[in-house]
């Protein structure tokens, strides 16, 4: 939940310039991995473990020797994976749905709306909980889950744009003049409901990243020795007397990506409400 | 649509833990199991009946608050539900609480003195409190208050100050989201005309913002923290997993890790159906402090 606040022009131009920056680092690191990291990040030196940072492993190295910062470089290519591919299907899922269920009305819009009420009523990362223990853990289960879960606030929001834009007197026209269903979904009514689903894309990919993380956190996610933020903070965990880096930096890590994400949402969500003012 | 909705909760926790792919059996047992084993486990959880059979069964159950058995333990999933639910109760209040005596004071003071350092600090940290993990956050506050500072204990049961770590893991957040919702919903009450009369009237500041400014941001804050209990009570499942709280978030967890699906079923029900019954309260809760609902009513 994120709660609109008075923005002025240059806030929300700060805002979106730090998400897009925070979101082309992710997106750098991860595609450079192989080049920025020092190490492979599951190379092990059981003589090293949990040593401190030092000038050859600036932000130290785990249990098993492996060097952190290489883990953490490697760690952003899960979650801009999961972020992006939960966000694109559950958006394209939600997107989809909402708009036959706004368009159809009737029965269909009264049984999509049940369903979606009936998963809201799961509170939070719950049912992915529930959808990774019972598909097993993974890359692919844990989008798989996010995805079955994330599309219904798509869904919602994506109906009553659409009832209302369904009703507005250009698609009314476009109908008398024996438009398709389909092209006028696509020509006129889905173009005047990107930018409200592009903002709630904005938070639902931190709320991803967050997600997976959190899951592989509890040992649902991702599985070793493939790096993941959330898995190498409860790696870290365990440690915290001797070694508190393995929590502190993959948690930073996160940390300020999903920051980005949140300030590039509200800042876009800003400018929509200038623009629409 | 209360029974709709708990009806419709019910099925899919039904459908999600009993159409697993795979051999749920031969996932608890193992290989190594013999075939009378197997077929003992594959009765006792129902599992040899048609699937229709053993929804109706559950639904059955379920109206007489029966989860089943734990596979492991033998004891029933409802005594276990019970004796760990009032720990994640306690827990759920205390973070609320805490996010609470966090968001109003310094919402009132980011929102009585707009664009002030005092405004832009409380925004910023409601920000950092917005997206901090609390799988982070958790282990972060016991670094500094239980291993550096030694001001509270590490993890587990004993006294209130077990419970503080917890509550600030698991109410931080809550209390970024809060404290941006009373800055803005005061902000923009106080350009009201009538708080305009109040002060020319001679009110303090302090009574301005505390008496009405306040009272009409409680209606929407209400809203929000029903919610938002919703996400506490599904971050207890992480908080409780760090601190070893003994409550039903950490209980699903370790059933998760020991595949004992009848308590796993028990333990997601449980935290939906509070969560729908919570809501359900804040829709009531909603409309008895809303003066413009109620007024509606009578009319």
């Amino acid at each position: 939940m994120h709660v609109s606040t008075d923005t002025s022009a240059p806030r929300w131009r700060r805002q979106i310039a730090a998400g897009v920056a925070t979101l082309a680092l992710l997106g750098l690191v991860a595609a450079a991995a192989p080049v920025l990291a020092p190490y492979p990040p599951a190379q092990q030196d059981l003589a090293a473990d949990l040593a401190a940072p030092d000038i050859s492993h600036p932000l130290g190295r785990d249990k098993l020797g492996r060097d952190v910062l290489s883990r953490i470089i490697y760690g952003a290519r899960v979650s801009l994976a999961v972020g992006l591919s939960a966000v694109l299907l559950s958006a394209g899922l939600g997107v989809l749905i909402g708009a036959a269920a706004g368009f159809a009305g009737g029965s269909v819009d009264f049984w999509v709306m049940r369903l979606v009420d009936i998963l809201l009523a799961f509170p939070g990362i719950l049912l992915a909980i529930a959808m990774t223990a019972a598909l097993g853990p993974g890359l692919t289960n844990v989008i798989l889950a996010l995805s079955l879960i994330g599309w219904t606030g798509y869904a919602r929001l994506v109906r009553a744009e659409v009832m209302a834009v369904s009703a507005r007197d250009h698609v009314e026209a476009a109908r008398a003049l024996g438009v398709s269903t389909p092209a006028l979904l696509r020509r006129h009514v889905l173009p005047l409901i990107a930018a409200p689903v592009m903002v709630q894309a904005t938070f639902g990919m931190a709320g991803a990243i967050v997600a997976e993380a959190s899951l592989s956190f509890l040992g649902l996610g991702v599985q070793a020795p493939t790096p993941s933020w959330g898995a190498m903070v409860n790696e870290g965990r365990s440690f915290l007397l001797v070694a508190p880096h393995l929590v502190l930096y993959p948690g930073i890590a996160i940390f300020v990506t999903v920051l980005g994400l949140n300030a590039l949402g509200d800042g876009v969500r800003a400018y929509l409400d200038v623009r629409g003012r | 649509m209360l029974a709709p909705t708990v009806l419709g909760v019910a099925t899919l926790v039904f459908l999600l833990l009993s159409l697993l792919p795979g051999d749920p059996v031969e996932v608890m047992l193992g290989e190594t199991a013999t075939p009378a084993d197997r077929a003992a486990l594959r009765r006792s959880l129902g599992l040899d009946r048609a699937v229709s059979d053993r929804y109706l069964s559950f639904l059955g159950d379920l109206l007489r608050f029966d989860l089943g058995n734990s596979i492991h333990t033998g004891r029933p999933v409802s005594e276990l539900v019970g004796l760990h639910f009032p720990a994640t109760a306690a827990l759920t209040l205390a973070a609320l609480v805490t996010a609470i005596a966090i968001a109003l004071p310094a919402g009132l003071l980011a929102a009585s003195r707009p664009h002030s350092h005092a405004d832009r600090i409380t925004l910023g940290a409601s920000l950092v409190g917005v997206a901090i993990p609390n799988f982070w956050l958790g282990p972060m506050l016991i670094m500094l208050f239980a291993i550096d500072l030694r001001w509270l204990p590490v993890s587990g049961t004993g006294g209130a100050a077990h419970l503080v770590l917890p509550a600030m893991t698991l109410g931080l957040g809550m209390a970024g989201i809060l404290t941006r919702l009373v800055r803005s919903t005061v902000s923009e009450t106080l350009h009201e005309d009538y708080i305009r009369t109040a002060r020319a009237k001679g009110a303090s500041n302090a009574l301005v913002l505390w008496r009405h400014a306040l009272r009409n941001a409680l209606v929407p804050l209400l809203s929000v923290i029903g919610l938002q209990l919703g996400s506490l009570l599904a971050g207890s499942v992480i908080t409780e997993t760090i601190f070893a709280w003994p409550g039903i978030g950490r209980l699903t967890v370790q059933v998760i890790n020991t595949r004992d699906y009848p308590v796993v079923q028990g333990c997601i029900l449980t935290i939906a159906l509070t969560y729908v019954l919570v809501n359900l309260a804040t829709d009531l809760a909603y409309a008895w402090v809303n003066p413009r609902m109620r007024h509606a009513r009578v009319d």
